[in-house]
């Protein structure tokens, strides 16, 4: 808060090692904080310094799963009432461990939760932020984290520093960086630190979570994503896609339009609005290719374009690509692979 | 009630090009608009006044041509608009944008609630609503959909997060970021087209803010930009030939081939 502002500048050489904050829900550490931490990792050996995750909740399982992951030491605050993620007593807490720790990096996720709270304590301490990065690296000559963001909705990429104050704070957005392999040998501390509930305020509360994925697998999470697009019409024949999907073992995706038009909910967009995906196999059927959906699909491993306009921007983002009438490619494809 | 809202006038198209000379960004020739996340902001605060009465403050950072988007804001059923422009504004990032806006809220009289778009069309961010919110040490929800209740210095929310919803309650005053679901935009107005013609939207400064010059701009900011890019696109891949059952035949084997199958 304003009150507790010191003016920037003030011995950067106070400050050192890489923090990454392990973002849980419902008791499970989220993906994207394991691939922070496998880029963390490279760029705390960059620096020479210790790598630490911060994780606030409640009986979280697997913390110590985090050491395998390349983490030296693991700052753990357990209270029931950290369990839903209160934004206001994770930003106060995550604010003062920062204060009385004094890492010169913090790192988290670009997911609904940290793009929420991590520009507060950014703000709170204060200090630079970059939100939504797709790439981190490290002058090592000037101990500088050089965070490349998407602007313009990916038409342009800035590369951003935070010369002066600490530490350098950046969100990343999920599935940029992927998973190293593990280290069970490696060893690492937990810093058990205690939570002071009565020193917190918490002025919003969480009423109730209604979940909109009816599936089980989640896009985030899927290795297989068959995502759908103007080109469908209309609801009913999402159905295809969802069977593509189900054939496949994949999950469903689909474009802003489609969401608009109410063939599929929100939880299910892709692009710029809706969520960044990188599954190994993404077949795009009857998706133009806007820049604003390939943003949030173009790292995926391979693409597979379907759509009968030859000149549509997808095919320059495709592995493969099929020109023709997605309402005879995708049955034909579902019943060739049913047959396999 | 009296709403807050802010908003940024952003280049209408996001198909921008550097310019390989200066490595700066061409802005000749764009027109510039309302950021549209921040259209939402301004609908649900009409709405909200258009319940419970108060009045609707548009306020922004920017330029002197930015007075153009407050103008627009009034069109659109915004009672006042406030600019805030001084050339030691420029090149702020979005710590010493929220600072500004910090400072410009701290004039205002009693408002309950400050609404903002999910975030910015140019910069995609989304951090000046968070970072505002701590500065006033006000409460912040994100993602905002629905407001489904205002009562009694209370509000209940839906907002929206990865796998679905939530349901959130907050105290007043608030600072809210709302997402494209919580409304439809109204078109301008004749009276408010009207209005807006004749309204004269106060500019404040360093000065009128009683700023400390260090806290905005350039000199304000943490975070620098030291180079700015194109994406490359990655190369054009295999387009299968022949009719549907070859195209078909083509990528269940090359599928197979790299082990998707």
């Amino acid at each position: 808060m304003m009150g507790s502002y010191k003016g920037k500048g003030m011995g950067n050489e106070d400050y050192s090692g890489i923090w990454v904050f392990a973002e849980q829900r419902n008791g499970q550490i989220k993906n994207v904080a394991y691939e922070l931490l496998g880029r963390a990792r490279e760029l705390a050996d960059a620096l020479g310094v210790e790598l630490s995750a911060v994780c606030f909740g409640h009986e979280v399982d697997d913390v110590n799963g985090l050491i395998a992951h390349g983490v030296d030491k693991i700052y753990l605050v357990d209270s029931a009432e950290l369990g839903d993620n209160q934004e206001d007593l994770l930003t106060q807490q995550l604010v003062e461990l920062v204060q009385q720790h004094r890492p010169e990096i913090l790192l988290a996720g670009a997911t609904a939760l940290g793009r929420a709270f991590i520009p507060r304590v950014a703000a709170a301490l204060p200090t630079g932020l970059s939100a939504d990065c797709t790439d981190l690296d490290i002058d090592a000559d000037k101990r500088l984290l050089l965070q490349t963001k998407p602007t313009f909705g990916g038409n342009i990429l800035a590369v951003i520093t935070c010369p002066e104050a600490r530490p350098q704070m950046a969100t990343v957005r999920p599935h940029v960086f992927s998973l190293h392999e593990t280290d069970g040998s490696r060893k690492g501390e937990i810093i058990k630190v205690d939570f002071k509930r009565e020193r917190y305020t918490s002025r919003t509360k969480l009423v109730e979570f209604v979940a909109e994925v009816a599936e089980t697998v989640k896009i985030e999470e899927a290795d297989v994503i068959v995502a759908g697009g103007r080109g469908l019409e209309k609801a009913e024949n999402f159905e295809m896609i969802q069977e593509l999907a189900s054939v496949m073992g994949g999950a469903v995706g689909a474009t802003r339009v489609a969401v608009d038009e109410g063939w599929l909910a929100y939880p299910h967009q892709i692009g710029q609005t809706g969520k960044t995906v990188c599954p190994r196999l993404y077949i795009a059927v009857g998706i133009s290719g806007a820049l604003q959906h390939v943003v949030g699909m173009q790292t995926s491993e391979c693409i597979v374009a379907i759509n009968d306009d030859p000149h549509a921007p997808i095919f320059e983002v495709a592995t493969y690509g099929i020109v023709g009438d997605l309402f005879q490619v995708v049955p034909l494809l579902i019943e060739k692979l049913k047959k396999r | 009630m009296n709403v807050v809202v802010c908003l940024k006038q952003v280049p209408g198209t996001t198909q921008v090009k550097i310019d390989p000379e200066t490595n700066t960004l061409i802005r000749q020739g764009i027109e510039n608009i309302i950021n549209p996340f921040d259209t939402y902001a301004i609908e649900e605060g009409v709405r909200l006044r258009e319940r419970f009465g108060g009045k609707v403050t548009a306020i922004s950072m920017g330029p002197p041509q930015a007075e153009t988007a407050l103008k627009e804001a009034i069109s659109l059923g915004a009672d006042e608009g406030i600019l805030l422009s001084d050339p030691a504004f420029a090149g702020a990032d979005t710590w010493a944008t929220s600072c500004t806006l910090f400072m410009a809220l701290r004039k205002l009289e009693k408002y309950d609630l400050i609404i903002c778009g999910r975030q910015t069309l140019d910069g995609d961010t989304g951090q000046v609503g968070p970072q505002l919110a701590e500065m006033l040490a006000l409460p912040f929800i994100a993602y905002v959909s629905q407001i489904e209740e205002v009562a009694d210095g209370e509000m209940r929310v839906r907002r929206m997060v990865e796998d679905g919803y939530e349901i959130m309650e907050s105290s007043l005053p608030t600072v809210l970021t709302v997402v494209k679901e919580i409304n439809t935009p109204r078109l301008p107005s004749l009276r408010g087209i009207a209005r807006s013609k004749s309204a004269s939207i106060p500019v404040w400064g360093v000065e009128e803010l009683n700023a400390d010059p260090d806290k905005v701009g350039l000199s304000g900011s943490f975070t620098r930009v030291v180079r700015i890019f194109s994406p490359q696109r990655v190369c054009r891949g295999e387009i299968f030939q022949g009719d549907v059952e070859d195209q078909v035949d083509c990528l269940i084997s090359r599928l197979k081939d790299d082990g998707f199958l």
